[in-house]
């Protein structure tokens, strides 16, 4: 093993002992290691255009040998296919490269996946190759390993290896895309990780509003309430055990701790007061929430174990929302006590409340990007539109242009927000996604209507 | 016609909140299905609603809901009239509690209209109690911008939206 699988590796032993999908050291390839401070590969890639070309190939993932297993497509060969579909559609879907994915390419040999025939590679004008194998252990879990090439080079620049049970092969799958985009973007990765929202159906006046939750890519979707009482407004513990929601059950909106290992649901807190907008604390101890007092609406805190509240804010104007900054010190919020919704931001104690929001229109939801340089919200100025403004209140842009965009979640790097888009008349919605730079926007699959997305951080 | 598909309105807000409200003992015609025999004089018989009853007081009232312009909770004078029967009809029941529904208009973030639809809520309540309702009849629920009434992105819409809506309870 050679010095840089070492570093690589490394940085696996500060991950906890419980890792679901646990990386594993895969062999070395044949081709001549690139030194990482490589020019032109790492930087930052705030300028998308001269990434839209970056060609990479994903071809099939080879077996050693084909056996059957729980994974979809049934043996460990069929298996490598869905693995570097899903690797591709992870590359294809964030607007930042061009790839090309294995219904595409021709099939790789095992031995290959160590050695690239890059030769052939550079004919098909591939500048990466992402090539992969997938392994069948004795105790019945997956290796799956996974290599980033240069092609022009001839050089590898990264590899991972993982192992995991046939149920989550999928992680292995978007892990793998991780690595390569952290490797070629400079950013931090962010597909292995999932997502809340609020799944509808129905029509405008009576709609259905369930929790779901799905991963990045809208795959492993499940519903969690079964729509009897209106669901909103989820938010995903940091250590993804917990969901924290809002629901109509018994009539009120009341804000819900729901257990995902036990199924069991407790009140965040025993006031008979309406309760409602529910927010983490990046370390996962604390909850921010909203109540209303007489018509009076604050915010307040509460341990995420129970316990007294602290409020903190006390205008006789509507204080909602609140998201932490990524350690934790501040809080950024709404408020009306000026007239209009404006982003606010305090202390995480609620002292030094101050307004950020000077741009004209309304500020309303606003979201800490998980970088701490960006806060997202929605604009409201005759249309509902998602922008970006530094925690300063400097530097407002725009990042959609629609009739009604709402409720900014980021992805864990900090680079896409997510948000909802409701369509005029019919009230239909669907989550939405948009990078930073305003230009890669797409529709998320999902199978109904959904709103209220909220992303979570990456797997460890 | 404009009392019975308040009625049937009503009807439906009733059953959507699963309270116990008792039901009206006749009906209201279908709007449009006006025939012939509804000409003939009522049965010497009452037949209005039941004295006390939720259809009893959509018929004795006003209006059971008062209007608010975009982000504004305040009750104007046309609202103070509307309370004012509402409130004359719970001094003659006074065992009868109600609920008031808090709504708001879908041009409004989530989290901001279940504030303001508290706020709207609690306006009418206010009233009531400053007419004398005692506080712990009335019960307020905020429904934000969940449950509207008007289907139409139109201001037209969005103004019968901005509601609070007073309903019977038994």
């Amino acid at each position: 093993m050679k010095i840089r699988d070492l570093l690589l590796f490394g940085t696996l032993l500060t991950a906890p002992a419980m890792l679901d999908a646990q990386q594993t050291t895969v062999p070395s390839s044949s081709a001549s290691q690139a030194a990482p401070e490589d020019e032109g590969l790492t930087g930052s890639v705030t300028d998308e255009s001269e990434w839209q070309d970056l060609g990479i190939a994903i071809p099939s993932f080879p077996t050693n040998a084909s056996v059957p297993t729980a994974a979809e497509g049934g043996n460990t060969e069929a298996l490598g296919r869905n693995v570097a579909r899903v690797v591709y559609n992870d590359l294809r879907n964030n607007g930042l490269f061009k790839p090309v994915g294995p219904d595409q390419l021709p099939e790789v040999a095992f031995p290959q996946v160590t050695a690239p025939t890059f030769d052939a590679w550079r004919g098909r004008s591939a500048e990466m190759l992402v090539q992969g194998f997938v392994k069948a252990n004795d105790d019945g879990r997956l290796t799956v390993g996974c290599y980033l090439y240069d092609v022009a080079l001839g050089s590898e620049l990264a590899r991972q290896g993982y192992v995991v049970k046939p149920e989550e092969w999928r992680r292995a799958a978007h892990k793998c895309a991780d690595m390569v985009y952290s490797r070629l973007s400079g950013e931090s990765p962010f597909f292995d990780s999932k997502i809340a929202y609020i799944a509808e159906t129905g029509p405008k006046d009576r709609r259905r509003k369930q929790l779901a939750i799905m991963d990045s890519d809208g795959a492993n979707h499940r519903f969690i309430t079964n729509g009897q009482a209106t669901a909103l407004t989820p938010r995903y513990s940091p250590d993804y055990s917990k969901i924290v929601y809002l629901s109509y059950l018994n009539g009120a909106p009341r804000i819900y701790v729901y257990n995902i290992g036990t199924g069991q649901q407790t009140l965040v807190t025993s006031s008979t007061n309406p309760t409602f907008a529910p927010r983490w604390s990046p370390d996962g101890k604390w909850i921010l929430y909203s109540m209303a007092i007489a018509g009076n609406t604050d915010i307040y805190r509460v341990p995420a174990t129970g316990g007294q509240s602290t409020r903190l804010t006390d205008s006789p104007g509507i204080d909602v929302g609140g998201s932490y900054s990524p350690d934790g010190s501040k809080i950024v919020f709404e408020s009306d006590r000026s007239g209009s919704q404006q982003l606010y931001v305090m202390d995480a104690d609620g002292s030094n409340q101050k307004r950020i929001s000077f741009f004209g229109g309304r500020a309303a939801t606003p979201e800490w990007s998980p970088r701490g340089d960006q806060i997202a919200f929605t604009h409201i100025g005759g249309n509902f539109r998602i922008a970006v403004t530094d925690p300063y209140g400097k530097g407002m842009r725009f990042l959609t242009d629609s009739w009604q965009d709402e409720a900014p979640t980021w992805s864990p790097n900090g680079r896409i927000v997510q948000f909802f888009r409701t369509e005029r008349g019919s009230g239909k919605t669907g989550i939405w996604q948009v990078d930073l730079t305003g230009r890669n926007e797409r529709k998320l699959n999902t199978p109904v209507d959904g709103s209220d997305p909220a992303w979570g951080p990456v797997l460890p | 016609m404009n009392r019975p598909i308040l009625i049937a309105g009503l009807a439906a807000v009733t059953l959507s909140l699963g309270a116990c409200a008792s039901k009206p003992k006749q009906l209201p015609p279908e709007p449009g299905t006006t025939t012939t025999t509804q000409t003939t004089p009522p049965p010497s018989q009452p037949t209005g609603p039941v004295p006390g009853s939720q259809a009893d007081f959509v018929a004795s009232v006003i209006s059971d809901t008062v209007n608010f312009d975009t982000d504004r909770y305040n009750i104007d004078a046309s609202d103070q009239g509307i309370l004012q029967s509402q409130a004359s009809w719970l001094a003659r029941y006074p065992a009868k509690r109600i609920t008031i529904e808090g709504h708001c208009d879908e041009r409004g973030t989530r989290d901001y209209n279940i504030a303001l639809g508290e706020r709207r809520a609690n306006a009418a309540k206010n009233y009531l109690v400053s007419l004398g309702v005692d506080p712990s009849r009335i019960t307020v629920v905020s429904y934000g911008k969940e449950r509207p009434l008007a289907l139409g992105s139109d201001e037209e819409s969005w103004a019968k939206n901005r509601r609070a809506v007073t309903v019977t309870v038994s």
